[in-house]
This record gives structure tokens, C-alpha cells and sequence, in this order.
């Protein structure tokens, strides 16, 4: 094609089209999807004001006071009315159920997602990979795997929104939010902020760069900051002290954490939960509204004494516990490895996995 | 049956020697005043003060916003002026538009009445608007106010340093006027209505401010006292939306939408009483389907107060509340399409003529239609994720608010115009003006449609450069929007000195206020009509003018 | 004029020609419209109010929905002796505003002007335990964002040892506090208001303004004043009596 038409030519109708584009790039599996609600509702509109315009122009041509001077009193028709009720509450209907449909799809993660921690602070994304690996406003992702954001905001009200992806998520203090996508096509997409945060609202974008695994490998191992998340964790387990009572002794004075993510446990009243990110934050910040039964409440809480970021650390480290209460290293970096203090003498370590793994 | 009616030769017409106008002159005369009909002239030209200050701040967002960087304006200054237009136009011109101006002064006579059932507190609720007015004028001066129109927390109370707290007090003021006229019509409708007004003999118009009427009350509160709770976290320090503090901030949204989902629906029902008389009187016809329309409005109403949430779908609600918000969405948008519905089957064998008032009302039948269909857009869970936050909302929000009541207004003003002034408004040069204003508005706001799908985010006053040719679409329409609305206001003005005389009823209309003269006197009706016909009847109107010698002044 | 034509010439309209009381305003057709109508429109004011403080009510469900222990504790620090003085004034208050409006109806100006004094008298005593239930908060350094110092809440007191409360826990008591000063706060603003209107009714009254059969504006404050009595019985269990069966 480009030889039939001027190569100068092609390359600025490329442009114009491509800046023209009236749609976003479907890059992620929800995409095509969100965009067929779309055209049907638009489909749906073109028919509704469509009919509307059609009346009304017809009408006041074919009843206009030249051609029809005297008007007929009609004082209405009960059919008439039910036809224009029922219709449009049957295709509202239709709408309703396809766009449930849909947010139940992007608000509920699959089970074998890949997480990424995200924290929202005015003006910036702050990106934390478990494998060690930290952005700002920017998102390297793998296509073709489900990748599952959790959400935190440092500060006020933001929204994490990738429009290629036809994903969106408020950002908000106080706990947790979830999103996931899967990235269907390779290539570098908008980020944006879409909740106004304040000054630099407009400043806090960024791009999602989604890449071919093999690219997203070298990425990640050449990008981390030598410790995962989990490690840092585990060093912040130990500052704080928090290892004192939990751990592995037979007079812990509180539950051992091992292998306590996604687990069943009883509170003080009563209740089940299941353990996941947001009861493991919020029992650091506020341990007696999740007292868990059998255990005295005595844990302090560490309501600013620990940032979103180091909550996200210790979170990982309890995720991945499992009977030791050592981690298993997942970078060989035992030269800059600080002195671990692990409460219990049995601490064999695992052999290293080769440099850059991340942790499934 | 079937009815002719012409208009009336006007050019015999002169203006009657007493008017509530001439009745008493003097500053204290207005300022004290009692009579509806003056607080409605006090408010008509209060708000269109704050309109064009609200303008104003329009013109320079969208100057702003013709190049894709922060160059007119830096970016905080831009945070405060989108924070005016939206806290101006909702609560200082919108909220108040029609119920204050034409509301005020048509309801009493429409049920026909002296007065409002409680004249010192119509005069009390101008002060109050006026006080609010001033405190957030207060507010431009010491620097503005950048929450945004919706005053988010913790953004509001802890990470800002502007006039939160003068703001929000502005607005709270601004919400007791809205209360006060609100109890104020509802008393009015239910105990002072003259002899044989039935409630189905009451115009549309009647019945629309009645619904508003009613989440003016019973809404308002909630903002009210969301407002108190936001100054004493600014203030003092408790700790009800801080979740350092135990507090949830999405207790804020929630008290916050609870109010302003209704507030929606406070700005556009009275519109759409103002469409129901102008479809009918330029068809001359009966709205088809008085029953329907007149219970779609007190069913808007009802919904109303049960879909606030869908400002809220990607916060983190839970997915099986967001379900229920959406269903009810979806069923709050069936009235409204009832009501388009019904006033085009109104055009059916009318004998229809095309005056600005007209004219207008063809406008807010196409505008609100893409307004409305949009919101089912948005209502729609899955679509929201993607559309919410972006220029779609935007988009939408200026379709029903710009396109569909600042319209309505605007035909209701240019309808009643004679009532009000006695005087006709230039035909020519107003039809010129509503024209401009349809294309201009389409233009503006069309493009933010496809801005929004795009994932363009709002209150962003820098944008990826992709988004600059339809942003420069945009920007253009709003100047001509711009002259569309600057028209009104010189044509309106000059004919108060220079316009043609109108008589009782230069539209040949039913209802009450037709029949008395133009300008009204003081005390509405000489003395108490006694109705017995039925509302929009033209057969009534077509027998009356042939027994009787129109007389005028 | 055109009126004219609309209406044939009324014959039953209550308009009396010059002849009604001085009080009857002349956008009404008589007094009983005029009566209704005011009424009506208290009632409506009324239950903007109800709307108003409900948004306070909604807050305070949730959060004692979350922090139960929290919102005991707090409940407990608070003088039952206080709450329950205020709870007997008010309703006394009543009793004495509904006195008034029978005075005024059966037009005995002294009796009138008696029982409004009265009904003032018991209002500003309630302002005053009021007052003096603030201070105290303020100096147990109960007052939130101003001096709020949880490790008070943390031990039990002499009356409820076992009001123990873990540090995270004791800090949620500000939440209680906040919604406890809101609450009662606007309930204070409504009754400091109620107080003046009384007061500005009572010099009408002692001018004999009441009791030519223009009872409305007595009888609506009394609804206003009813309304505000009712407000505070909920929020006397609701902040005063939380768990308080020993």
C-alpha cells in the first residue's frame, strides 16, 4: 500500500488516524469486551434519540401551524405509554445485566494472579513488585498473565485508570483496593490518575509498559533493588519486634504466622475470617478489632509507627511464611546481606533460586 | 374536539397603570418586600450574576485547556477556577434557576393565590442566598478553593490550605435558601389552592416543583450537615472521615452523594415543568399524558433518593450493593424517558409554531435525551469502570445540566418574559440566539464524549498531547456558546425599555397567570378565581376569547 | 380586568371584606388557612431536621457498629447523673411548653407568660449541665483533635473496672467523642435557638400578642420545642446508656 500513495503521505495519514483514534487500544483480555457494551449501548442511543429526533422533526413539519391550524386535543393512550415504558426498561434491563456481568469479571481476581502492590501518594505512583522491584509511575507487566494490583493510598483520594486496559480503581486510605487485567498486546500505555488529588493531579500519569514474558524476565532481573518485599519484611518483622511474640516458641505469646495466609480463623467473637492482605494490615493498625480467640489482647498497635510501604513489606513476609520463619532467599545477595535475627535455631535455609526469580 | 386559537393583535396592547412593579417605588421597597413576584426578579437578577461570573470561569478552563500543557494557567490556579464554576453553577445559578426565579414567581398564581404561603421567609431565603453568594465571592478574593465542587476527603479537610472552610459554610447557607423555598412551595401547593384546583387541574409546571420540592427538603439536610461535620474536622481535628483516627472517608462520599445524587434531580425537574408548558402552549395542545407525566416527576423523585452510590461504583463498595445502585439506575432513568416520550406525542396533530421559547424546548428534547442516554451508560457497572472519572462524565453532566436545564431556563424565561415585564423579547435576534447556543453547545461538549472513551481524566489541567485536536474542537464551541449566551443577556435588557408591549397572553396559553395581566398587579388576581376546567384546556381558552373583548392595561 | 372573566364573582370565598383579626395575613383567605398552613409548614421544617440530624445518627450507627468496646467506654466516662438531670428538664420543659400552648388557646395571658418562663427557665438549665458536662470532657482531655489523650480510656474506672481497652481500641474513643460533640452540640445550637425564639415570644406575649386567638406561632415553637426535647431521648440512651446494666 505504502507504494501507491507517497510514503510522506501514508505516514501522516498513519498519524492523523492514530491521533484521531476515537477509541483506546484493546490491550488487555476485558478490553473487547467493554467495548462491545459500548457500541451496543451506543447502538441503543443512536435508536432511542434516533426515534425521539424523528418524531419531533417529522411532527412539527407534518404539524406545523401553516399546515395544520387546528390542533386535536388527545388526552393520551395507556398503551402508548406502556409500549415506551416497557421498552426501555427491557433494554435498560439488558444493559443492567451485561454491565454486572462485566464489573463482577474486572472485580473479581482470578485465584493464580501475579500481585503487584501499588501505593498512590500526591503526586506519584509508587510501584512494588514482590520480587524487589520498584517503579515510579511506571508498570512493567508480562502479557498474557493475570496481574492482580492491590491498592493503597499514603494520603487522600487517587484512581489508578489504564484506559487501554478499561480498568479503573480508586486509590484510598485506610485499606486495601483490588483490581486485575491481563495485558493481551505488547506495547507502552497511559497511566493516569483520574480522582483529583490536588495540585499536581494532572502530573501523577505514568505508562504501563506491557511486555513479552521473555522481555518482562530481563526486566525484572535487571531492575530489582536486590531484596523482595518478603525480605524486607522479614528485616521490618524483626525492628519492630513483632518476632518477639510470634513466632515459633511453644510460649509465644502470640499465633505463629506461619502458613497463616489464607487461612480460616475464629475471633474473639465468634466469627470466621479468612486471612488475606487487608485483615494482615489491618490487624498490624488496629489488632483488637480482629482479636483472634484463644490469644489475650496485648498486641500494640502500630498505627504510625509503620508507612503503607513497610505495611505492603510486612504483609509479603507473612504471605510467603512458611514453617521457619526464614524466607527463602530469592536473590543471591548474601555479601550485602544483613545479620538476619531469626527467633528459632532451626533455620536451614532453602537453596537460592537463580538470581531475578520472582516468587509465584 | 379541536380548537383554533390565534394570537391576539398586540399592536393595540398598552401597559396596565398599576403592576406590582409601579406599586411602590424605592430601594426598600424591593429589598423588603414581600411579594413573590419581586423576590423572583430579585433572584433573576442575582443569579445571573453569579452565572456569568460561573461563565466566566468556563471561559477559562477551556482557554486553558486549547494547548496540552499548564501555559495560562498554573496548575493550582486552574484547581480553584474548575472548583468555582462547579461550586457557582451547581449551587449559586443551577439549584436555584428556575424554582427561585420563575418558580417563585408562577407557583402562587398558578394554584391561584395571593402569595406564597409564607412571603418573609421567600425574602429570607434571597438573603440567605445572597449571604452565600457573598461568602463565596469572599472566597474568589482570599484565593479560592480547590476541593473541586465535591469537596472529597481527606483531600478537603487535611491536605489543603485554601478557603475549605468559607467554602463549604457558603454552601451550607446557599442550601438553607434552597430548603426554605422548597417548604415554601410545598405549603403553597398543598393548602393554597383556589377553589376547583384540584391536584389534577394544577400544570405541570406545579407538579414538577413539587417533586423538586420535595428533595430540595428532604436532601438538603444531609449536605447540610456533612458540611458541619467536614468544617469540624477541618477545624477541630475529629476524626469521623480519617482512618488514621478510626474515621472512613467513604463515609464522607456517601453522606456527600446522598444529597447531591438528589441535587440532580432538584436542577432538572423544574426544567422539565418549564418543557411541559412551552410543548404545550406552542402545539396547543393538552401535554399527551398529564397523568404519566405528572407521577414520572414524583417517581424521579422517589428513585432519586435510592441511587446515590453510583458516584461510588469503583470505590470499593461492596460488588453486591453496587449491583442494587445500578438496578435502581436503570429504573430511575424510566421516567424520564416517559416524559420525553410524552411531549413529542404532544407535537401529534398540534398546530405547531416556532418561537424562541420553542425553540428552546427542542433543544432540551434532543440535548437531554443524549444527556439522559449517556447516564444509563454510566449506570451500567461494567461501563462505569471505564467511563467514570473521565470527560464522559463531564460530557454527560453539561448534556443534562448545560443542554437540558441552563435550556429550559432559558426557554422559561423567554416564554414568561411578557408575564414578568410586560414587554415582548426581540423574536429575531432571540431565535439567532438560541440557534448559536444549540451548535455551540454540541460542539463544546460532543467532543468530550470521545475524549472520555479515549480515558482522558478530569480536572486535569494538562493532558497527554493526543488529546489536544478534540480538546481545540472543544475550546472553539465554547465561544460560541459563549455569544449564545451573552445574546440573552443584552436582547432581554434592551427590552425592557424598548419592547414591544406583550398584553395578558400573547401565546394564547392556558393557566392561571395568563389570564391577569401583564405585568401581574401586586395581589395576583383582583379577587379569587374559582377553576373549573381542567389544566391545558384550549377549548376552555378557544371559548373564552371568542365571548370576550381582549382587553388590555 | 381579566381576573374577572376567570372567576365568576365568588361567593362563598371566606375573603370578609375588612373584617379579620389583625393577625391574619392577606395572602390567606382567612385564619384557619393560615393556621393550617403555618402548621403544615413546621411540621415539613421539622422534618428537615430529622433529615439534618440524621446524617449524625447514620455516622453513629456505624461506628458503634465497629467499635462497640470503644463507644462502652466512652458511654461509661460519661455522668449518668447529668444525662439522666437533662433528660427529667427537658421533659418537664415539655410538659410546661404544652401548658403554654393550652394558655394561649384558652387565653390567659399571666398563665401564658408563666409557663414560658418556666419552659426557658428549665432550658437554660439544661445549657447549663450541658456546659458544665463539656468542661468536664475538656479536662479529662476527652475533647477530640483538641487535648484527646486515649491512655485515659485505657484502664477501667472505679465504677467499670472491666472497661479495659487495648491502645488501638482506647484510640477509636475519639471517634465516640467526635460523634459525642457533633451530636450533642447540634442539639445545644437547636436548643440555644429554641431558648431566644422563646424569649423574643415571650416579650410578644406579655404585649397580649398570643392570646387574640393567634395561637399558631405558640403552638408551632411548641412543636419546634417538642422536637428538639425528642431529639435528645435518643440521644440519652444513645451516647449515655451504652451497656450500662451492671
Amino acid at each position: 500500500m505504502q507504494h501507491f500513495i507517497s510514503p510522506v503521505l501514508w505516514q501522516f495519514l498513519i498519524k492523523w488516524l492514530t491521533n484521531f483514534a476515537i477509541f483506546p487500544p484493546e490491550a488487555s483480555s476485558i478490553a473487547p469486551y467493554a467495548d462491545a457494551l459500548y457500541f451496543f449501548l451506543i447502538f441503543i442511543s443512536v435508536i432511542g434519540l434516533g426515534a425521539v429526533a424523528a418524531l419531533v422533526v417529522t411532527f412539527s413539519i407534518r404539524y406545523r401551524q401553516s399546515r395544520h391550524p387546528v390542533a386535536t386535543q388527545i388526552e393520551g393512550s395507556t398503551l402508548l405509554e406502556a409500549t415506551w415504558t416497557i421498552i426501555p426498561l427491557i433494554l435498560f434491563m439488558i444493559t443492567f445485566v451485561w454491565g454486572a456481568l462485566l464489573y463482577f469479571r474486572i472485580y473479581s481476581p482470578p485465584p493464580n494472579a501475579m500481585n503487584i502492590y501499588v501505593v498512590g501518594k500526591q503526586w506519584m505512583w509508587k510501584i512494588e513488585h514482590p520480587g524487589g522491584q520498584h517503579e515510579i509511575n511506571a508498570l512493567h507487566i508480562p502479557i498474557n498473565r493475570p496481574i492482580q494490583l492491590t491498592l493503597i493510598s499514603q494520603d487522600v483520594f487517587h484512581s489508578f485508570s489504564v484506559p487501554a486496559f478499561r480498568v479503573k480503581r480508586e486509590v484510598i486510605p485506610g485499606r486495601y483496593n483490588t483490581v486485575w487485567f491481563e495485558a493481551t498486546k505488547p506495547g507502552v500505555y497511559h497511566l493516569f490518575c483520574t480522582q483529583y488529588c490536588g495540585t499536581l493531579h494532572s502530573q501523577m500519569i505514568g505508562w504501563v509498559y506491557a511486555m513479552k514474558p521473555e522481555d518482562y524476565e530481563a526486566w525484572a532481573s535487571g531492575s530489582t533493588s536486590g531484596h523482595s518485599l518478603a525480605q524486607n519484611g522479614e528485616r521490618l518483622f524483626a525492628a519492630l519486634g513483632c518476632n518477639s511474640c510470634h513466632n515459633d516458641t511453644p510460649n509465644a505469646h502470640g499465633p505463629n504466622l506461619a502458613k497463616v495466609y489464607g487461612a480460616r480463623l475464629q475471633l474473639q467473637n465468634g466469627q470466621f475470617v479468612t486471612v488475606d492482605d487487608a485483615f494482615l494490615r489491618d490487624t498490624i493498625l488496629n489488632p483488637t478489632l480482629h482479636q483472634v480467640a484463644g490469644y489475650a489482647p496485648i498486641m500494640p498497635t502500630y498505627q504510625g509507627q509503620v508507612t503503607e510501604d513497610g505495611l505492603i513489606d510486612l504483609v509479603e513476609y507473612i504471605k510467603q511464611l512458611d514453617s521457619d520463619y526464614r524466607i527463602e532467599q530469592t536473590i543471591d545477595n548474601s555479601a550485602s546481606q544483613p545479620v538476619q535475627t531469626s527467633a528459632t535455631p532451626t533455620g536451614t535455609s532453602a537453596p537460592a533460586l537463580p538470581p531475578g526469580t520472582v516468587k509465584p | 374536539m379541536s380548537t383554533i386559537v390565534s394570537l391576539p393583535d398586540q399592536s393595540t396592547a398598552t401597559l396596565p397603570k398599576v403592576s406590582y412593579l409601579n406599586k411602590e417605588y424605592g430601594l426598600k421597597s424591593w429589598l423588603l418586600t414581600g411579594d413573590h413576584k419581586r423576590i423572583a426578579v430579585l433572584y433573576m437578577i442575582s443569579i445571573t450574576f453569579f452565572f456569568f461570573i460561573g461563565g466566566a470561569m468556563a471561559a477559562l478552563i477551556r482557554l486553558e485547556l486549547l494547548t496540552p500543557t499548564t501555559d495560562l494557567l498554573a496548575a493550582d490556579t486552574y484547581n480553584k477556577v474548575f472548583t468555582a464554576h462547579g461550586l457557582i453553577m451547581v449551587f449559586l445559578f443551577l439549584v436555584p434557576s428556575v424554582p427561585a426565579t420563575i418558580g417563585n414567581f408562577l407557583i402562587p398564581i398558578m394554584v391561584g393565590a395571593k402569595d406564597l404561603a409564607f412571603p418573609k421567609i421567600n425574602l429570607l431565603s434571597w438573603y440567605l442566598y445572597i449571604a452565600a453568594g457573598i461568602m463565596m465571592i469572599c472566597v474568589l478574593v482570599f484565593g479560592g478553593v480547590d476541593t473541586g465542587w465535591t469537596f472529597t476527603t481527606p483531600l478537603s479537610t487535611h491536605y489543603l490550605n485554601t478557603n475549605v472552610v468559607t467554602a463549604g459554610l457558603a454552601v451550607f447557607v446557599a442550601g438553607f435558601s434552597s430548603i426554605f423555598t422548597g417548604l415554601n412551595f410545598i405549603v403553597t401547593i398543598h393548602r393554597m389552592r383556589a377553589p376547583g384546583m384540584t391536584w389534577f387541574r394544577l400544570p405541570l409546571f406545579v407538579w414538577s416543583h413539587y417533586a423538586a420540592s420535595i428533595l430540595m427538603v428532604l436532601g438538603t439536610p444531609v449536605l447540610a450537615i456533612t458540611l458541619v461535620l467536614v468544617v469540624l474536622e477541618r477545624t477541630i481535628g475529629i476524626g469521623v472521615f480519617d482512618p488514621s483516627k478510626g474515621g472512613d472517608p467513604l463515609l464522607f462520599q456517601h453522606l456527600f452523594w446522598f444529597y447531591s445524587h438528589p441535587a440532580v434531580y432538584i436542577m432538572i425537574l423544574p426544567g422539565m415543568g418549564v418543557i411541559s408548558e412551552v410543548i404545550s402552549t406552542f402545539s396547543r395542545k393538552r401535554v399527551f399524558g398529564y397523568t404519566a407525566v405528572a407521577f414520572s416527576s414524583v417517581a424521579i423523585a422517589v428513585f432519586g433518593f435510592f441511587v446515590w452510590a453510583h458516584h461510588m461504583f469503583i470505590m470499593g463498595i461492596s460488588n453486591y450493593s453496587a449491583l442494587v445502585f445500578s438496578l435502581l439506575t436503570m429504573l430511575v432513568a424510566v421516567p424520564s424517558a416517559i416524559k420525553i416520550f410524552n411531549w413529542s406525542a404532544t407535537l401529534y396533530k398540534g398546530s405547531i409554531t416556532f418561537e424562541t421559547p420553542m425553540l428552546y424546548a427542542f433543544g432540551f428534547l434532543g440535548l437531554f435525551t443524549i444527556g439522559g442516554l449517556t447516564g444509563v451508560f454510566l449506570g451500567s457497572l461494567g461501563m462505569d469502570i471505564h467511563l467514570t472519572e473521565t470527560y464522559f462524565i463531564v460530557a454527560h453532566f453539561h448534556f443534562v445540566m448545560v443542554g437540558g436545564m441552563l435550556m429550559a431556563y432559558l426557554s422559561g424565561v423567554h416564554f414568561w418574559w411578557p408575564k414578568i415585564t410586560g414587554r415582548m423579547y426581540p423574536e429575531g435576534v432571540s431565535k439567532l440566539a438560541a440557534v448559536i447556543t444549540f451548535v455551540g453547545f454540541i460542539l463544546t461538549f460532543f467532543p468530550q464524549f470521545i475524549l472520555g472513551y479515549l480515558g482522558m481524566p478530569r480536572r486535569y489541567a494538562a493532558y497527554p498531547p493526543e488529546f489536544q485536536v478534540l480538546n481545540v474542537f472543544s475550546s472553539a464551541g465554547a465561544s460560541v456558546l459563549g455569544v449564545g449566551y451573552l445574546l440573552p443577556l443584552l436582547y432581554l435588557t434592551w427590552s425592557l425599555k424598548y419592547g414591544k408591549i406583550a398584553g395578558a397572553n400573547p401565546w394564547q396559553a392556558t393557566g392561571l397567570e395568563w389570564q391577569i395581566q401583564s405585568p401581574p398587579l401586586t395581589e395576583n388576581f383582583a379577587e379569587t378565581p374559582i377553576v373549573t376546567h381542567e389544566a391545558y384546556d384550549y377549548e376552555w381558552l378557544a371559548n373564552k376569547t371568542r365571548n370576550e373583548v381582549q382587553t388590555v392595561g | 380586568m381579566d381576573s374577572q372573566s376567570v372567576a365568576a364573582q365568588t361567593v362563598e370565598t371566606g375573603h370578609i371584606e375588612h373584617e379579620h383579626p389583625p393577625f391574619l395575613r392577606h395572602h390567606f383567605e382567612n385564619v384557619a388557612q393560615q393556621r393550617e398552613a403555618a402548621t403544615f409548614g413546621m411540621w415539613l421544617f421539622l422534618l428537615t431536621e430529622i433529615m439534618f440530624f440524621g446524617g449524625l445518627f447514620c455516622a453513629y450507627l456505624i461506628f458503634r457498629n465497629w467499635y462497640y468496646p470503644a463507644f462502652v467506654a466512652g458511654s461509661h466516662s460519661l455522668h449518668i447523673w447529668a444525662g439522666t438531670l437533662n433528660t427529667t428538664l427537658l421533659i418537664i420543659s415539655s410538659f410546661t411548653m404544652a401548658m403554654a400552648v393550652h394558655a394561649a388557646e384558652t387565653r390567659v395571658r399571666r398563665s401564658l407568660m408563666g409557663w414560658m418562663i418556666v419552659t426557658i427557665i428549665l432550658g437554660c438549665g439544661f445549657l447549663c449541665v450541658k456546659a458544665y458536662e463539656w468542661h468536664d470532657e475538656w479536662v479529662e482531655h476527652h475533647v477530640p483533635g483538641l487535648n484527646f489523650n486515649p491512655a485515659t480510656l485505657e484502664h477501667g474506672t472505679k465504677a467499670y473496672p472491666d472497661d479495659t481497652l487495648a491502645p488501638d481500641m482506647a484510640q477509636k474513643t475519639s471517634v465516640y467523642f467526635s460523634l459525642y460533640f457533633a451530636m450533642t452540640g447540634m442539639h445545644a445550637l437547636h436548643m440555644i435557638i429554641g431558648v431566644s425564639l422563646l424569649t423574643i415570644l415571650l416579650i410578644g406575649a406579655y404585649k397580649g400578642k398570643y392570646v387574640d386567638g393567634h395561637v399558631a406561632p405558640i403552638e408551632n415553637f411548641g412543636l419546634y420545642w417538642h422536637f428538639v426535647d425528642i431529639v435528645w431521648i435518643f440521644l440519652f440512651p444513645l451516647l449515655y446508656l451504652i451497656s450500662r446494666h451492671q
